[in-house]
């Protein structure tokens, strides 16, 4: 990674003291995270540890009731963010009665990507031979894929995706892992939530949370290092149990 | 605003309609179907029949699109697809206009249709012009649209969505004038219906059918109108950015 100085300048995601109250509840209390750039971060934690939450804050859609998010150089949610930011929710949000094109279509030309991008991300998600299928018909790994290509259409700059992997089988979940990392070779930066410790051992850096708090942060060799661990597992436990 | 984003939502949304061809013919045969009804049930009565025939055709395309357009919009707000809109460069009045113009080519359709069979099939009476029946009934399917994309919001589920229609649209029908005159209604009940948007729409149906065009049928006309840019801009109060 760069010096410390151009870290602090060109962070993809810096959140200072974030509080989020959902229905009463505290779901983030006092949440401060710097998400470098052209890297893919795991967000790392137990259901109910606020990773969709912080997600959420991130992209912008999220009403926080404290606290400073700053997303590529801007205030979170701003409207010229929204070409430069593409979130991918768990559950797959594309329309299930229209086919895998014409799902593309529509939000290709909201987002004024260009008609040959569609082509483009099929093959990037590896969804070639089902355009033509109507998505309520496609299997659960295919449509969260169908998911991410509508992420991928606008060439976002920062990629937010809430477990993507979920419902993939191994060998996709290798080339989809592939992508990730070409995307962050071109430049975009990626913030990437999971339960699996098999994508927390892909990621370049990596988050931990419990309990709407970050209790770790470093990359999975540092985590392993600092808790002494072989297994990333061991080192999440063991983290958790300290904090 | 882009032109752009508004007709290639309202191209989706036609799209998704014509993925269910057995709802668009329920859109197109049920009003027909429930004129002849009527037309019988009135056998011996053809002047009631000719007197609610006419403004019926214009209302059925209410209807209908407040019920399709809350489920269309539940549908969006449930599944994601509305909170993906809401985070990408789309103007919430593209959204708006986007389905309007679905709806209004839809309702002019249906209205199309039911007139041709009611006014060619039916020998429903009529003094004025189809075409301005048709008009109304464009006006009356972006009433419809725009009251169902508000309500909504204020729904969780399909079952309580489609309960809005007994509970929002029923008492329009029932104290608009269709049934009875209004005047012959209880006062307090005239004074209800003055501010139901239904109402106007029946009235202008009403002079309409009866070719009785006058200084009161565009009053009737703009208060419709005046309605459904109320309705549309309640709607996209619903439609939030950020959510808690």
């Amino acid at each position: 990674m760069n010096s410390a100085t151009a870290e602090l300048s060109d962070a993809a995601v810096e959140l200072d003291d974030l509080h989020v109250r959902r229905g009463g509840k505290s779901i983030l209390s006092g949440v401060s995270l710097r998400v470098p750039p052209g890297r893919v971060t795991g967000l790392l934690g137990p259901s109910g540890s606020g990773k969709t939450t912080l997600m959420r804050a991130i992209v912008g859609v999220q009403i926080v009731e404290r606290g400073r998010v700053t997303v590529l150089g801007e205030p979170a949610g701003t409207p010229a963010l929204r070409r430069r930011v593409a979130y991918v929710t768990q559950s797959p949000s594309v329309y299930g009665d229209l086919t895998v094109a014409e799902n593309l279509r529509y939000f290709a030309r909201i987002l004024g990507a260009q008609p040959g991008r569609i082509a483009e991300v099929v093959e990037l998600v590896g969804l070639a031979g089902q355009t033509l299928q109507v998505t309520r018909t496609l299997s659960g790994g295919e449509l969260s894929r169908t998911s991410l290509a509508v992420a991928l259409l606008g060439e976002p700059e920062l990629l937010v995706l809430d477990e993507p992997t979920v419902d993939v089988d191994p060998i996709l979940r290798r080339e989809l892992w592939q992508t990730f990392y070409d995307l962050a070779e071109s430049g975009a930066s990626l913030l990437v939530s999971t339960h699996v410790m098999d994508d927390a051992r892909r990621c370049h850096e990596l988050v931990l949370m419990r309990s709407g708090l970050i209790i770790a942060t470093g990359s999975p060799g540092e985590l392993l290092e600092g808790t002494d661990t072989d297994e990333l597992e061991d080192a999440f436990v063991a983290l958790a149990g300290a904090s | 605003m882009s032109p752009t984003a508004t007709l290639s939502t309202t191209a989706r949304v036609l799209t998704q309609l014509r993925r269910d061809p057995r709802t668009l013919a329920l859109v197109l045969i049920v009003p027909p179907a429930l004129l002849a009804l009527f037309k019988y049930v009135f056998d011996r009565h053809p002047m009631t029949f000719d007197r609610i025939g006419g403004p019926l055709v214009g209302l059925f395309p209410f209807i209908l699109m407040f019920l399709l357009t809350s489920i269309a919009m539940l549908r969006e707000r449930t599944t994601g697809t509305l909170e993906r809109l809401m985070s990408l460069p789309l103007a919430k009045l593209d959204l708006l206009a986007g389905y309007g113009l679905a709806f209004a080519a839809v309702g002019a359709v249906q209205a199309t249709v039911t007139g041709g069979v009611a006014f060619g099939l039916l020998d429903l009476g009529a003094d004025g012009p189809v075409w301005g029946v048709v008009l109304i009934a464009v006006a009356n399917a972006l009433l419809g649209m725009a009251l169902g994309l508000f309500l909504s919001a204020f729904a969780t589920s399909e079952f309580q969505a489609i309960q809005f229609m007994p509970a929002v649209v029923f008492p329009q029908l029932i104290v608009c004038g269709l049934l009875v005159p209004r005047e012959e209604m209880p006062r307090a009940l005239e004074v209800v219906a003055a501010f139901l948007p239904l109402t106007y729409a029946y009235d202008a149906l009403a002079k309409v059918t009866a070719d009785d065009v006058d200084g009161r049928l565009w009053l009737d006309v703009a208060v419709v109108g005046g309605a459904i840019l109320l309705a549309l801009v309640l709607g996209a109060t619903t439609l939030r950015r950020r959510t808690a």
